[in-house]
């Protein structure tokens, strides 16, 4: 058995009053089918009314955690960057 | 001069029958811990047995005492069918066993949960649990037997195997009322979809009569069954009347 064969998968899982796929973990598989039962066995606990997204490692690119401060650095010194001067109305609920 | 059975009696009896089968695949399935090809694949067998067990806890309580029944019985008193009891082999066999006892189990409780007898309840929660492990069967059928030469040779034995001992699956049950033959034929139709899928070949061996097995229903098993039960029962043997 090689990594080749059974490759990583990384599985989103979004619980039933869950608003949307977090990250759960990861798991090897031989293909997606198997990856998703594989992920209900182990994340689920096949509760009902749940989704599941299970995503090849691979297709995944990652932010370089050397690039990070150019690449989140907020520019706190431009408050008119961040919309936070807006009232936000009642009938808005998942924000 | 025999009376007639009461209903209570008939479904104690179907209770037993349905729950010695669920009990010793159980027990089966739980020989894999620790040995599975994979981790995942480990967690999914465990899955499974741990809801058989589940279904034969229901079930023996129906017909007993769960304990008793199962570790205080010999082999001549179990009636589960031949099928469940055969040793694991390798993991093509305890697929080809899953997949030909899963879609037996599927079809069984989806007409008792649809009727209006005593076991419909169990039957409903066990049908959903049933239909996972025929999923899971299906999905590594195709995956051994289209998968390399030597997985799909393996496959293929297994299936041959074991296939003696699939007509026992539809001798009818007292107290479970549906129709035995349509089942027989329904079963046949599904395995043989996805055997074909799998691109095995259907076995052509015997399913009943002289070369075929098949009288676990009346409490006789196949020699390693005595095996799994000396050890199933070891403890509670050892140690009568504990409480744990």
């Amino acid at each position: 058995m090689t990594a080749h064969e059974w490759p990583l998968w990384e599985v989103f899982v979004r619980s039933r009053r869950g608003l949307s796929h977090t990250h759960a973990g990861s798991l090897h598989a031989p293909d997606a089918q198997m990856a998703l039962r594989n992920a209900r066995d182990l994340y689920t606990r096949r509760s009902e009314g749940v989704s599941i997204w299970v995503v090849p490692s691979t297709a995944v690119t990652a932010s370089s955690p050397d690039e990070k401060d150019s690449f989140f650095e907020p520019a706190g010194d431009k408050p008119y960057r961040h919309p936070t001067f807006y009232e936000i109305p009642d009938g808005v609920k998942h924000l | 001069m025999t009376a007639t059975p009461t209903p209570e009696q008939t479904t104690a009896t179907a209770a037993l029958v349905l729950g010695d089968d669920a009990l010793v695949l159980s027990h089966r399935l739980g020989e894999w811990a620790g040995h599975a090809p994979v981790l995942e694949e480990e967690v999914a067998l465990a899955n499974i047995a741990l809801d058989l067990l589940g279904q034969a806890r229901v079930l023996l309580s129906l017909a007993g005492d769960e304990d008793e029944l199962a570790y205080l019985r010999e082999e001549r008193a179990f009636r589960n069918l031949q099928l469940v009891e055969q040793p694991n082999g390798d993991f093509a066999h305890t697929i080809a066993r899953q997949l030909y006892f899963s879609t037996y189990q599927k079809l069984l409780y989806g007409q008792l949960a649809a009727a209006d007898g005593e076991l419909a309840g169990l039957a409903a929660k066990a049908v959903k649990e049933v239909a996972y492990h025929q999923d899971h069967a299906e999905q590594w059928t195709l995956r051994l037997g289209d998968g390399t030469e030597e997985s799909h040779r393996r496959m293929q034995h297994a299936c041959e195997a074991l296939w003696r001992f699939t007509a026992e699956m539809f001798q009818p049950v007292d107290g479970v009322d549906i129709d035995w033959q349509e089942t027989e034929q329904t079963w046949l139709a599904s395995v043989t979809s996805v055997l074909r899928q799998a691109t095995l070949t259907v076995p052509e061996g015997p399913r009943n009569g002289a070369w075929a097995a098949g009288a676990g229903r009346q409490g006789l098993h196949t020699e390693p069954f005595g095996r799994m039960l000396a050890e199933m029962q070891h403890l509670h043997r050892s140690h009568p009347g504990a409480t744990w």
